[in-house]
């Protein structure tokens, strides 16, 4: 998250994953994009380990969930049936290996397959995520090229100002307000949920659901379910969009201030080519590199986000139910949500780099 | 507001800037000029910083200093204490609006919402100390050895730091508190459980700035110099390594700050928090005001909130001055910075 800002560690990124010297165009590129998703690797799995370890350090989930409900000789009868009482890293080998083919293990408190939960429930999230970048991108990239157009004067203060408030208020306490504002002194939006109840009963009844209600309601072609989905969604797309636009507005006005001042910014003004085509064109472009990058590590942000805004607007996706999971203590839902996180983390860090390198040749690889 | 504040750096600006440089700052290797508390990270930053720049660093140094001294006299500001029901009077009754008795009303527990809110200040600054003291050691010590000694250890350790610096920081807290307390931290030391959970999120950013600039700082002929004198590798890196590598770190210092914050009150939003008979903690308040809001009770939810803001807004304004300080690319020079801007005009 630190990543909002210029640090000296972030510019060690790309570079640093796969050292080595320049090559050749094309098969250097491929090399690269080939090492870089070989990483990915030992990520999710130094992560999936760490995770399976620190989650048994405190013992077995089947006495976390249950343990004070069930009798002694009850919670070793079924420890035994669910093979936790053996070596633990049989059982590590065992995880894994499920892990491999798709397996997470089954939820306790409910008994449902964790993977069945995580394609249930992970639409929802995806959906929320994507309104809330549309968000972010619609308030970040425009007023942050504002903000550094008009460097040091009062209209880039009161947005400088604006985005660190949008990186200090918690994107749980923004989800509050909003609810207070229009749910209870001005009720003109839902609050809670993705949907009322008409609605969840039509997506219920939806064959080959993508699980994504706004598109199930296009492909049925059902306008009043689509018109309140969306505005289910707008609120806590606002709530997490708010949190994310100004890490890109601060994001955004950084670089362009680096680039406005270079010397093909100021012979194009000299050619008088318009302020805005200046702006948005000129000293954009080379800007976008930096912004990509920090942007792509925001998705680690925007998922913790996610969680927390689920759980204030009751958004049935993977954060709701994870702290659902976290509430009963059954941890093995608790770690296959962690798990599957953690790899969307991996794989989007990977496109990212890749994406950096594709835009800007003189990125080392 | 900024401009005001400019005008008039010697007055509460300059007293709140001893608070938080005493409370926060560690002393300086640079030795070059100006006495100990000028060379202090804030002081110095201050010093060289000049309008807006400077309003903004000054506003996030008053706020800190604001919060570090409501922290310590908590119990003169407070009128009740963080788990107080009832006093003479009889019970505060739940969700009461803001009275003349309870200036902030009262939660759905029948707590004071504005002794809440105060002595929520001590929980959020011991638990910022407790985890950022403890990355800074843990991160900076690792960060030195893995980075002069290189090797294996260096590359095993890059790849663990990057993996965990590539985890939602929220999720390894979660998991962390899971491991330290099973999930339920119901003694005072839910404040620690929450700063180690925090602590193993924020090593990492330590290990990476210190040890970039550690493998640089290497190869430096007086590093070497000191290996031909045949030095002992351990006195290298404490004497000429550990001072030259370690300038960035009350930066990432202050932006951890925040995000510690942040994570505790997520922490406590998702019920993880600290019970509310053991401390105050704004995100477990919240949590609890969730039901509140939808029913138009505001008080409960609008201050813990505010308070988590304020706090969070000073220590990152404070946070960002220094950061565009450090970047040439955004530092305005004094009278330099002046005349290149009228040349613009």
């Amino acid at each position: 998250m630190s990543a909002t800002v210029a640090l000296p560690e972030a510019s060690g990124g790309a570079a640093e994953s796969a050292p080595g010297p320049r090559r050749s165009p094309g098969s250097g590129l491929l090399r690269y994009i080939g090492i870089r998703f070989l990483l990915i690797i030992p990520t999710v799995w130094i992560l999936t380990t760490l995770v399976f370890f620190l989650m048994r350090i405190t013992g077995d989930p089947i006495t976390a969930a249950l343990g004070g409900r069930l009798t002694q000789a009850q919670l070793a009868e079924r420890i035994e049936a669910a093979g936790y009482d053996r070596p633990l890293l049989v059982q590590y080998f065992e995880y894994m290996g499920g892990l491999l083919r798709g397996d997470f293990g089954t939820a306790i408190s409910d008994g449902r397959p964790v993977s069945r939960i995580l394609l249930q429930h992970g639409a929802a999230t995806l959906e929320l995520a994507f309104y809330a970048v549309l968000v972010a991108l619609l308030i970040g990239v425009p007023l942050g090229m504002l903000a550094a157009r008009l460097r040091d004067r009062w209209p880039d203060a009161v947005l400088r100002i604006l985005a660190i408030l949008g990186y200090a208020t918690p994107v749980f306490f923004a989800g509050l307000v909003l609810k207070l504002i229009f749910g209870a002194f001005w009720p003109v939006l839902p609050v809670s949920g993705r949907g009322s109840s008409t609605t969840e009963l039509v997506m219920s009844g939806v064959v080959a659901p993508t699980g994504i209600y706004a598109v199930d309601a296009l492909r049925i072609g059902n306008m009043p379910v689509f018109s309140d989905v969306i505005a289910h969604a707008v609120l806590p797309a606002i709530a997490l969009g708010l949190l994310t636009g100004g890490t890109f507005l601060r994001l955004v006005r950084t670089n362009l201030i680096g680039t406005l001042e270079s010397q093909y910014v100021e012979s194009g003004r000299s050619r008088g080519v318009s302020e805005f085509r200046l702006v948005t064109r000129h000293a954009l472009r080379p800007a976008l590199i930096p912004i990509i990058t920090v942007m792509g590590m925001q998705v680690a942000m925007l998922l913790a986000g996610a969680i927390l805004t689920e759980t204030t607007f009751e958004w049935n996706g993977l954060g709701y139910q994870l702290s659902e999971y976290l509430k009963a203590r059954d941890f093995v839902a608790v770690q296959g949500i962690v798990v599957l996180l953690a790899v969307i983390v991996a794989v989007t860090n990977f496109v990212v780099d890749i994406i950096a390198v594709l835009i800007d040749p003189r990125v080392r690889y | 507001m900024a401009d005001t504040q400019t005008n008039s750096p010697g007055g509460t600006g300059a007293g709140g800037a001893g608070a938080a440089a005493g409370g926060s700052a560690a002393p300086e290797a640079e030795v070059r000029r100006g006495s100990l508390f000028a060379r202090l990270p804030v002081v110095r930053d201050i010093r060289r910083s000049v309008g807006l720049q400077r309003g903004m660093l000054l506003t996030g140094v008053v706020i800190v200093g604001a919060v570090v001294l409501c922290a310590a006299l908590a119990p003169l500001i407070a009128p009740y204490g963080y788990n107080q029901l009832a006093d003479e009077s009889g019970s505060f009754g739940a969700q009461q609006p803001p009275s003349a008795a309870h200036v902030w009303g009262t939660t759905v527990g029948g707590f004071d919402v504005f002794s809440r809110v105060i002595w929520g200040t001590q929980t959020a600054v011991m638990v910022i100390v407790v985890a950022v003291l403890m990355s800074l050691f843990i991160g900076v010590a690792l960060g030195l050895v893995s980075g002069y000694f290189g090797g294996w250890l260096d590359r095993v350790l890059v790849v663990a730091a990057d993996a965990i610096y590539a985890f939602p920081s929220l999720l390894l807290a979660i998991v962390m508190t899971i491991v330290i307390s099973g999930g339920q931290s119901d003694v005072v030391g839910g404040v620690f459980a929450a700063a180690i959970s925090i602590t193993v999120v924020f090593v990492p950013q330590y290990f990476r700035v210190v040890r970039s600039e550690a493998v640089r700082l290497k190869s430096e002929p007086f590093v070497e110099a000191a290996q031909v004198l045949g030095e002992p590798a351990l006195k290298i890196i404490a004497r000429h390594v550990y001072r030259n590598a370690t300038r960035n770190i009350p930066l990432v210092f202050t932006l951890n700050a925040s995000e510690a914050i942040l994570t505790l009150a997520a922490l406590g939003f998702l019920g993880f928090g600290i019970e509310p008979t053991s401390a105050a903690e704004w995100g477990f308040d919240l949590n609890k005001a969730l039901a509140d809001v939808t029913s138009g009770i505001w008080w409960t939810a609008m201050f813990p909130g505010l308070a988590i803001v304020l706090t969070v807004l000073g220590i990152t304004l404070v946070g960002e001055s220094m950061n565009d300080l450090a970047d040439p690319r955004l530092r305005r020079r004094r009278r330099a910075g002046k005349s290149k801007e009228a040349s613009h005009g």
